[in-house]
């Protein structure tokens, strides 16, 4: 994977609440059985009308907002279901890092093991955020540091160390966890032994 | 300390402790459908692992499966090759596979339960939002990505920071006419789709203690939409006397050993939750959705709320765009909203119980005229044949309601069952999200006797007067 040490770049102003995986990535394209390729699906019903034309002036087609890597989102993004496919299919449009207010659990975790970094920044530092994105201005956001810059404003963020080790290494995380197979065999054996009816 | 049922079940299969509250945890138990795993067994390949512990899965395709017309060959070839894909990785690596022909298949939350494969104080997990269901018999169950899947394929354990504890207690006694669904959305209308993020959610108090297995199926299922990533009832007799019997449940040997173990689950005397719900179940009454969130519930004796009454700015917004989108104005009546498609079905609503409520309230009536289509949609095999031995099926087809084979249908509208554009349907699965059940379409989240009582009248009506 991919390490994420830090980015500046443009970014996609998109501050709608509640934004489900529905609107990431509609359900008929979950069919493929490849992890590439969503991209062009993503955000769907924001992207084109109900006969397939595009809409004009989205915020996620044209010039305006093109090679950006930070995507400004609003409350709650991410809701509803654990599809991969989701984060795959931002990953797909370029993306590296998605600021909001606050993520879904599931959707988040899956972001970091696509390399893809979800601040949450308090509402204010979002709308703030989101006026930069629509004039244009570049985003710096800085994991080590964990903080995001743009212009004279600083916003510091909360991040697990965890995972942030993940992203900054790009580490493969079943490989890490293999390195502790004998403390899984051990709590197998223990295991057994109460409750011999999970085992077959 | 007294511990709450999630502290037990979390502090029980703790592997490594890696810092505060993040821990390598072990799983039990793992349900496999064909959405969400090509790219995990294809990460095993390429990577050369191999699965930890086969007895710990059951494959069974879901999501993608047509739901008429199941000896005709499949038209859609991306369907087809997904579907051939799960067959082929589950024969691969030796797990436990029911095909669609087999009368065990079904939809991935209500074929777990009914096989005694989830089991109280198991950690169960499955590449889908909706493993909250399996909370009903006291696992602690979630929903997981593609990635973690593998992980858990390839070491039986995940990497999981520790949720905070909340609990949501509903009082006194449910009204005649309301049911589980109706408290699933109670409960989200109060809290918000937001309400139980970063928590697992327990649910207590009399209400609960008196819903069948079923219920709580319903009732956990819908946790994912309260934001909680994972529900939990206590065990009790009903949950045991579900179990007793089924094929992967303890065996008679085992099955003295196992109650005691699963009796001592339960959140003990004084245990501290972080938050603390209280809900009176004698004031629920059945409740309709009215936008794209299932947060946006109303009673169907009242009307769509005015988009001033939200305080919230970006909400107000929100709401604006949801009736936009929904074809609504504020202020409508819900028993105004015409339904034009009615589906009963999904992990929420699709079990025995779900279908003797709606058979209930259509035995003898007839579904109306202008309606689309009704269908009725079955949550696994063993579902279906317990309802045509009950003769329900007939009560359906009688009264113009369609009667299929089980999968996830017009849930998620992935294989051909949709609604079309600007349709509104009633539907008893629990996402009313935008283009959900179809590009354009209307969805309304009810309980299954309202769903069948709005399709025999054409609108949402009140199924207490009906
Ligand atoms: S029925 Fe719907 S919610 Fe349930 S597993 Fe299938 S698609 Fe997901």
């Amino acid at each position: 994977m991919e390490k994420f040490t830090k980015i500046s770049s443009i970014a996609t102003p998109f501050p709608r609440v509640n934004v489900d995986t529905d609107i990431i990535i509609p359900a008929k394209h979950l069919k493929s059985i490849k992890r590439t390729g969503f991209g062009q699906f993503a955000f769907e019903s924001v992207r084109f009308d109900a006969d397939g034309n595009r809409i004009e002036g989205n915020v996620f087609d044209g010039e305006r907002y093109k090679g950006a890597q930070i995507l400004i989102a609003g409350d709650n993004f991410g809701c509803g279901s654990s599809r991969e496919h989701a984060p795959w299919a931002i990953a797909d449009m370029g993306y590296r890092c998605i600021i909001a207010p606050t993520f879904a659990d599931i959707f988040a975790g899956n972001c970091v093991k696509n390399g893809i970094l979800t601040v949450e920044l308090p509402q204010d530092a979002v709308d703030a955020l989101v006026l930069a994105a629509e004039g244009g201005q570049v985003i710096n956001v800085d994991l080590e540091e964990q903080v995001v810059v743009c212009g004279n404003a600083r916003y510091e963020f909360d991040y697990n160390s965890e995972q942030k080790e993940m992203l900054m290494q790009g580490l493969d995380e079943i490989g890490q966890t293999l390195t502790a197979k004998a403390a899984i065999s051990n709590f197998e054996a223990r295991q057994q032994r109460m409750t011999p009816w999970l085992y077959r | 300390m007294p511990k709450t049922m999630y502290d037990k079940i979390w502090e029980g299969h703790v592997v490594e402790q890696r810092s505060d509250n993040v821990a390598l945890l072990y799983i039990d138990r793992h349900l496999v459908h064909e959405v969400t795993s090509p790219q995990a067994f294809e990460g095993l390949r390429v990577s050369g692992r191999t699965i930890r512990r086969p007895d710990s899965i059951i494959a069974v395709p879901d999501h993608n499966v047509p739901t008429k017309d199941r000896h005709k060959p499949n038209p859609d070839p991306m369907s087809t090759a997904q579907l051939a894909a799960l067959e082929a990785n589950a024969k691969e690596f030796d797990l436990d596979y029911i095909p669609m022909d087999d009368v065990r298949q079904g939809i991935v939350h209500v074929v777990g339960p009914e096989l005694g494969f989830t089991q109280p104080g198991v950690t169960l997990v499955c590449g889908d939002s909706h493993t909250s269901t399996h909370g009903a018999f006291g696992a602690l169950a979630f929903g997981i990505g593609t990635s973690e899947v593998e992980h858990v394929l390839a070491t039986q354990t995940l990497v999981l920071k520790k949720s905070k504890n909340m609990r949501v207690t509903v009082t006194g006694e449910l009204p005649v006419g309301c049911s589980a669904k109706d408290v699933a959305l109670a409960i989200i209308g109060r809290i918000g789709t937001a309400g139980g993020t970063g928590h697992v959610i327990e649910y207590a108090g009399p209400v609960i203690e008196a819903l069948s297995m079923e219920g709580r199926m319903t009732l956990c299922n819908m946790s994912i939409e309260a934001g909680a990533r994972a529900g939990l009832v206590a065990p009790d007799e009903k949950t045991f006397e579900y179990l007793k019997g089924r094929p992967y449940a303890p065996k008679a040997g085992q099955w003295d050993a196992a109650v005691s173990y699963w009796a001592s689950l339960r959140s003990d005397e004084g245990a501290k939750f972080d938050r603390e719900v209280l809900i009176d179940g004698s004031e629920i009454v059945p409740l309709v959705t009215w936008g794209t969130s299932p947060e946006d519930v109303a009673p169907v004796t009242g009307t769509i709320p005015l988009v001033e009454s939200f305080k919230d700015r970006a909400k107000q917004e929100g709401v604006v765009k949801a009736l936009e989108y929904m074809g609504l104005a504020e202020g409508t009546p819900i028993t105004d909203i015409k339904v034009d498609r009615v589906f009963v079905g999904s992990c929420t609503n699709s079990r025995i119980e779900d279908l003797r409520e709606a058979a209930a309230v259509i035995k003898g009536r007839k579904v109306a005229g202008h309606i689309i289509e009704a269908m009725i949609v079955p949550g696994s095999g063993l579902v279906k044949e317990q309802a045509e031995a009950e003769g329900l099926d007939k009560i359906f087809t009688e009264a113009g309601f369609e009667w299929r084979e089980p999968g996830c249908s017009m849930c998620l509208a992935m294989n051909p069952d949709k609604a079309g554009p600007g349709e509104h349907v009633a539907s008893t699965s629990n996402r009313n999200f935008v283009s959900r059940q179809g590009p354009g379409a209307r969805t309304h989240l009810v309980s299954p006797a309202m769903a069948a009582a709005a399709a025999i009248a054409g609108h949402f009506v009140d199924v207490r007067d009906f």
